[in-house]
């Protein structure tokens, strides 16, 4: 007798073990024995420090109320930020004046919106008013002192406000300037070639710091007598003659994975020097140095808060100083947690448009 | 040319000429930038009565240090504080970048592990630190968690020999016996002797093919060697612990609150950046080569130490050299605590004292460039070493 299968015999569902939450569970947390035991040390671990995070941080912590006696008991004193919001975003500016530092950054938003338009028509020109024209513009618009605005010295600048000048400025002048170092490390002429040699590692061997020492020190010794530069000014040469060495030793990189024949062939083709960088090596060699740049300038973002030595007072300038308030002592996590998190978010956001860009550049093959 | 037409460039397209007038106009325009500097420098310094002398280095410096390593007081001289505030900025380098390759390893291995929580645990560790200002991390340890510890008197106690308050952590201390150093002669024998070993392993496999358990061998040689000298001559190591009299701590060793902040700080945020290098190293090594060394019959294990970790070493050395320089270079952010460093003793307090910006300037930048720079060398000879032949 035989037993012939006359039609297909239906799918079986795969074991419940394997899919669903339960195979999920099994694959990701409990795979093998040791997996387990991973996984039940981390769980405790975890358990024993979110918890007690949480119901400081939310469940009982002060949100409203007047002064630190709102903030008695345990829990955060989220009050304290609250009292202090202008501050951590203006610095000492004026109350009266802040408009002028809202109208500035409500102005740059729509310029990079229109710079990441698809194909629209202008970028360049939008792009040259961004880079050269607006700076202008949000110095006199923050300065004041013409067209009857009132004049804000840079001293009273502060908070996230001087943190996100420090990095913009610091990010136009550095990657010109690196773009030119890292052509003049590359170039055949020796002298060309030595001298950024030496200020690339003259700047990446020393500490930031004591490049902001030099500048506020150093500085007046090395200028005529009479000739006096603004705190922040020197503040941000020393931060952007420090990033531009960074940058350069990153486009170099995108510099070196060009190869030979590109330059040759642009050679062939008649380009004078100029005109092959810019059109054939710089587009290649920056599209490879994206993922360093971005590096770089969070790096550059951070290294914004080092400011604080020479007595500046960005965001977390303006942290140390409204904790050393006498009437808020003894809120330190709050402080640095509130401002960790607004530089987190600038970092991650940076790190996230990074990535963004890396993949609308990758015109090559996908693997 | 008779024909009026010249296949001649005219001169001023020559490139030569060009390149010679660039170079001119670059040696003339750094020059004369540097005079402009340096004789502003003379006119500004003479004006303000400073010399450019190194006489102030035998001068009593006459400020107290919180921490040195080397004997420190008052009345010692300038140099000497110098020499505090290296060996100071030496040691916490030290120290942090063992702790920070250590933590980067276990995160950046934590975050490759097929475990979902685990790999979320760290991912969410590197981007958490690596997104936020040291400067601010730094803080936050010695403001928030350092000065917010209990006092003296309720000390956290740890097991009886670790005890953390907000005036520091205080560790039991070794104290070594005269006949200790014949257990460090010993570790150093123990060394010798398993590199020879090594040696002689490679050289007999590669004569013979036959393989010899190097790692093993050398890892009991290391361990057991002392250990067993240890207890011939009759254990002569003693452990200082620290105890409550009176109103603080006796014995023991203390890690000042300074040094803990900057410590755990540097090592955190380091860490987060050893983690992603050691991923990328790892991921860096195509998964093929695996395969084809499991193919050949290997354990899993020899896949690692033969063909996996050599080809990620490669990918991952280079940057992780620059991020101990980074970490190195970052302490001086200890100017912002009050740790005694370089920069705090000498470019701080010593520079205010005496007054001597361009020379105490000049030699703290000089001494961050000769380690940055003695370390690029040899990284540059690493490289050379390790560097895929081609062609």
């Amino acid at each position: 007798m035989a037993y012939v299968l006359k039609e297909r015999h239906p799918d079986l569902p795969p074991p419940r073990s394997e899919v669903g939450v339960l195979g999920w569970l099994r694959r990701n947390l409990f795979s093998t024995w040791y997996n387990t035991l991973f996984t039940l040390v981390t769980a405790y671990l975890l358990w024993l420090a979110l918890p007690p995070f949480f119901e400081w941080a939310v469940l009982h912590a002060h949100y409203a109320g007047e002064g630190r006696q709102a903030c008695a008991g345990g829990g955060a004193c989220w009050v304290f930020i609250g009292d202090r919001l202008p501050q951590f975003f203006y610095g000492f500016y004026p109350a009266a004046e802040r408009w002028r530092v809202d109208l500035g950054f409500a102005l740059f938003v729509p310029l990079i919106a229109y710079l990441h338009l698809p194909r629209v028509r202008f970028k360049l020109w939008v792009g040259a008013f961004t880079l050269f024209v607006y700076p202008v513009i949000a110095y006199y618009l923050f300065a004041g002192g013409v067209f009857g605005l009132p004049a804000v010295p840079t001293s009273q600048w502060g908070g996230l406000m001087l943190t996100l000048i420090l990095a913009f400025t610091g990010i136009v002048g550095a990657l010109p300037l690196g773009v030119l170092l890292a052509l003049g490390r590359r170039s055949s002429l020796p002298v060309l070639r030595s001298v950024s040699v030496a200020f690339i590692e003259l700047w990446r061997g020393v500490p930031l710091i004591t490049v902001l020492f030099m500048s506020s020190v150093l500085l007046p010794l090395f200028l005529p007598t009479g000739v006096e530069i603004d705190k922040l000014l020197r503040a941000l040469i020393a931060i952007a003659l420090f990033q531009a060495a960074y940058i350069a030793e990153v486009v170099r990189g995108g510099l070196q994975a060009i190869p030979k024949g590109q330059f040759e062939a642009a050679q062939a083709l008649g380009l004078t020097y100029p005109q092959s960088m810019a059109l054939v090596i710089m587009p290649q060699a920056l599209k490879i140095a994206i993922p360093g740049i971005i590096v770089t300038f969070i790096e550059l973002f951070k290294d914004t808060s080092l400011v604080v030595i020479i007595g500046l007072m960005d965001l977390l300038g303006i942290t140390q100083a409204a904790l050393n308030d006498p009437k808020w002592l003894g809120f330190a996590a709050e402080g640095y947690l509130f401002a960790g998190l607004i530089y987190w978010i600038f970092c991650f956001g940076l790190s996230r448009y990074g990535l963004y860009l890396e993949r609308r550049f990758h015109t090559g093959h996908r693997r | 040319m008779a024909d009026g037409v010249t296949d001649k460039t005219p001169w001023w397209l020559n490139q030569r000429l060009r390149g010679f007038f660039a170079q001119a106009l670059v040696i003339a325009v750094t020059a004369g930038f540097l005079a402009f500097l340096a004789y502003n420098t003379q006119v500004n310094m003479q004006a303000r009565g400073i010399t450019n002398s190194l006489d102030f280095f035998s001068q009593e410096a006459g400020f107290g240090i919180i921490q040195s390593l080397i004997p420190y007081s008052p009345t010692s001289t300038y140099a000497q504080a110098f020499l505090v505030g290296l060996t100071n900025t030496l040691f916490i380098s030290a120290v942090g970048i063992v702790l920070a390759t250590l933590l980067g390893l276990l995160v950046g291995i934590a975050r490759l592990s097929s475990n979902w929580l685990v790999s979320r645990l760290a991912g969410a560790y590197v981007e958490i630190f690596r997104n936020t200002p040291l400067l601010l991390q730094i803080f936050f340890f010695y403001f928030a968690v350092m000065q917010a510890l209990p006092a003296v008197r309720q000390s956290l106690d740890v097991g009886g020999l670790m005890f953390v308050n907000n005036r520091g952590v205080y560790l039991p201390r070794p104290v070594p016996e005269p006949a200790f150093w014949a257990v460090v002669g010993a570790l150093f024998i123990a060394i010798a002797a398993s590199l020879w070993l090594a040696r002689w392993a490679r050289r007999r496999q590669e004569a013979t093919g036959q393989p010899f358990p190097v790692f093993w061998s050398g890892a009991a040689l290391v361990i057991v060697l002392p250990l067993v000298v240890y207890f011939i001559v009759g254990q002569p190591l003693r452990w200082s612990v620290p105890h409550l009299a009176g109103f603080n701590f006796r014995g023991g060793m203390v890690a000042i609150p300074e040094f803990t902040a900057l410590l755990l700080a540097l090592t955190i945020y380091t860490a987060a950046s050893i983690a992603e290098i050691v991923r990328s190293g790892i991921q860096a090594v195509s998964h093929g080569q695996t395969e084809a060394a499991l193919s050949l019959g290997l354990p899993q294990w020899r896949v690692l130490q033969l063909v996996v970790l050599p080809q990620a070493l490669r990918v991952i050395i280079p940057p992780m050299t620059s991020q101990y320089l980074n970490l190195t270079k970052n302490s001086s952010l200890a100017t912002a605590v009050g740790y005694p460093d370089l920069v705090s003793v000498f470019a701080g307090t010593t520079l205010n004292q005496t007054g001597q910006a361009v020379v105490i300037i000049g030699i703290t930048m000089g001494v961050y460039l000769t380690i940055s720079l003695s370390i690029s060398l040899l990284m540059n000879l690493y490289n050379k070493r390790v560097r895929l032949v081609e062609r």
